[in-house]
């Protein structure tokens, strides 16, 4: 898939990578790359090698995933079940749709003229089976169309490849001699049953095989579209305030939604402006929601963020993140839901103060004390709790240590007298160490351990004190401490 | 419906006669860096399961720490909001106290800002009076100026009790309470220890008792 925007001329040699195991390797070329002998899984280097001029761009697999997706849903103008396949492919089942565009061949053009316009190269192929379609599409002639009797006598001479195997059994065919499907076929299907008896699916060419003949079944998938849901108010002038118009809208929107059992958890509201300009503002819930007041308080504190410009006239709602919620009834007496009043309170605290500010601590696994504890956001789901610990911990944490300067230090043990935040600090009673190691395989080398001591100072606080590194470590000078906590 | 907490052990609690009614207290730590006033409101608040919201102004979090999950015990809940100015955590204070569900609300400041008046201490006992929910408005270096909080504790670490297998090392906790306003009891002054496995806060034994004061010199000399 190209990407967007500001691509490169086409006559510079431009390759997508991804990250491979000795380095980068080759994801996708243009047809420039492809002329001079560039070849996708190699190596970058050994390609700079070949072609110098090479220019390379870090390729996007989750955005291509996502395009794809969206793909699915966009031919869904040609027929009504669509699926994807692998990473860059689509399947369309056109059964009964070809003479809404006069006949197949007409319809080949049609599609291929509208992924043109979108910027796509495409190849198409018309068969009765997945698999014959998936062959001749990448194998066969342009705009191939194959009649149910012809399967056999067209994939016979396409390569073995065109059966969607694995690359490895690819090669074990070729090195037995069969290059093509036709040289295939002509194998009994015992012995080629007895060999491949085993195999998984994309390593057993007899099941492949089958696929693309008809032999075996292989339904197409389709994935349903979710349906949108979004409520716009066209204005007869321009304005700008859209705060008398959200109610509405949002009541809308909630209609809507009620009517189809839906709650959503994302808003956004976007205001097109009259010099052609889009501005726009998303709120989201902790839960999924579709109760209009609830929905519009959100937006209180965030209208005046919207910049009007010269004015606006149109205003759309859209729900994101809708999924079926089910109203349900916990106390018998009438009151308010309770659970529903915390995700609310929740979301009015982040659509106030920002996301960064509403956060759940929870138990992280590690030894290092700083990182066993993390904050999620509101708008996940909250892990499991760990087990319980069993060393003691303070109760509270700094979230960066702070150095003490030792008045009286002691061989072993914590230092007899220390000044903290500028007050002498006498220790009467300790426990410890407990040594904590840095964690190799994410501190940076150098780091040092830490020997944690629980101590007790003249007036009774107890704090949790600990010495970075050792004599003599080789890890930097003279040990440090610090104060990291405080114990109940 | 009333919900129905565990009443655990409680020595004279000044809110704990009759049916639990929560509300406003005001707790200042006598350094500010002391852990055991946030050790005694935690001690102090309903067993459920239901969710700690708790909200800290940018000083109090930067100057004395987060709550830290594996000392408090994960078995409780805790939802932290951050936040850097004192009129917004009290705005926060007084908006969730509307939703009943919290076990308690914990807000924690620093210092003697403005916005934290007589007005608004009343506004959030009175709705943590209504909501039946408990409030707890942790002052760090704070002076206790005129406040309508209905309990007004002072509280510090004490030398803790001796460790049963280690001279050398710090044992049980102790705390020195100062209750020095309250609406519905005396004030009084109380040393306690505080039990980890249990979760249970005890008076200290008194001094007569002579088993446990010549053991331990410390605390006799505070209680006395």
């Amino acid at each position: 898939m190209e990407r967007q925007g500001n691509s490169p001329a086409d006559d510079i040699p431009l390759t997508l990578i991804v990250e491979g195991t000795h380095g980068p390797v080759i994801h996708a070329t243009n047809r420039t790359a492809r002329t001079m002998g560039v070849q996708i899984g190699a190596r970058v280097v050994d390609m700079r090698a070949i072609c110098p001029e090479l220019q390379t761009e870090y390729a996007d697999r989750e955005g291509d995933k996502a395009a794809l997706e969206r793909l699915v849903l966009w031919a869904r103008r040609w027929c009504p079940w669509t699926a994807s396949d692998g990473a860059d492919g689509l399947i369309l089942d056109t059964t009964g749709s070809a003479h809404l565009f006069g006949d197949e061949d007409a319809m080949l053009i049609e599609m291929e003229t509208q992924f043109s316009l979108l910027g796509l190269t495409s190849r198409l192929a018309i068969a009765p089976t997945q698999g014959a379609a998936w062959a001749l599409a990448r194998f066969g002639t342009v705009r191939s169309i194959c009649t149910e009797g012809e399967i056999a006598q067209r994939l016979s001479p396409l390569s073995v490849s065109g059966l969607r195997l694995s690359a490895e059994t690819v090669l074990l065919l070729q090195r037995l001699g069969l290059k093509t499907i036709g040289a295939l076929m002509n194998v009994p299907r015992l012995s080629l049953a007895r060999r491949f008896v085993k195999a998984a699916l994309t390593a057993n060419p007899l099941v492949r095989l089958d696929q693309a003949l008809g032999k075996l079944a292989e339904p197409v998938a389709s994935v349903e579209a979710k349906p949108r849901f979004s409520a716009q108010s066209r204005l007869p002038e321009p304005i700008f305030d859209p705060a008398p118009y959200l109610p509405q809208l949002c009541d809308n929107l909630c209609d809507a939604l009620q009517n189809a059992g839906m709650g959503c958890r994302y808003l956004n509201l976007t205001v097109y402006r009259t010099d052609g300009d889009v501005s726009h503002i998303d709120v989201a819930t902790a839960a999924s929601t579709r109760d209009p007041v609830h929905l519009h308080s959100l937006f209180r504190d965030k209208l005046e963020r919207i910049n009007p410009g010269f004015g606006f006239d149109l205003i759309t709602l859209t729900a994101g993140g809708v999924e079926a919620i089910q109203i349900v009834q916990t106390q018998l007496g009438g009151e308010a839901h309770s659970d529903l009043q915390l995700t609310q309170l929740l979301d009015r605290l982040t659509a106030k103060f920002g996301p960064r500010s509403v956060s759940y601590p929870v138990v992280y696994e590690s030894h290092v004390p700083e990182r066993a504890q993390r904050r999620i956001s509101n708008f996940g789901a909250p892990p499991p709790q760990t087990a319980e610990l069993i060393k003691e911990r303070p109760i509270r944490l700094l979230d960066i240590p702070e150095e003490v300067h030792v008045l009286y230090a002691v061989p072993e043990g914590p230092p007899a007298q220390f000044i903290w935040r500028r007050k002498n600090h006498r220790v009467t009673r300790y426990a410890g160490p407990e040594r904590i190691a840095p964690e190799w395989w994410k501190d940076r080398p150098g780091t040092r351990l830490r020997d944690y001591f629980k101590i007790e100072d003249q007036t009774g606080r107890r704090i949790w004190l600990y010495r970075e590194g050792l004599h003599e470590d080789g890890r930097g000078g003279d040990p440090r401490w610090f104060i990291h906590g405080m114990f109940a | 419906m009333e919900p129905i907490f565990l009443q655990k052990k409680k020595f004279s609690h000044p809110q704990q006669a009759g049916p639990v009614r929560h509300t406003l207290s005001e707790v200042f730590p006598e350094t500010a860096t002391d852990a055991a006033a946030l050790a005694y409101v935690l001690s102090c608040l309903p067993r459920t399961h239901a969710p700690i919201l708790w909200v800290q102004d940018h000083l109090s979090a930067r100057e004395t720490g987060r709550p830290y999950l594996a000392g408090i015990g994960a078995g409780r809940a805790i939802i932290t909001i951050n936040l850097s100015r004192p009129v917004d955590v009290l705005w926060t204070l007084e908006n969730s106290l509307r939703c009943h569900t919290l076990a308690a609300v914990i807000g924690e400041l620093w210092g003697d800002p403005n916005a934290v008046d007589f007005t608004a201490t009343k506004r959030l006992a009175l709705r943590s009076e209504a909501s039946n929910v408990p409030c707890w408005l942790i002052r760090h270096a704070a002076t206790p100026n005129l406040s309508a909080a209905r309990a007004r504790w002072r509280i510090g670490s004490a030398p803790s009790a001796l460790h049963p297998h280690d001279q050398q090392a710090p044992g049980m906790p102790r705390w020195s309470l100062d209750l020095f306003r309250a609406h519905h009891a005396r004030p009084a002054k109380w040393t306690v220890t505080y039990d980890r496995t249990t979760d249970c806060v005890d008076p200290l034994p008194l001094p007569r008792n002579r088993e446990v004061g010549a053991r331990d010199g410390t605390a006799r000399q505070l209680t006395g």
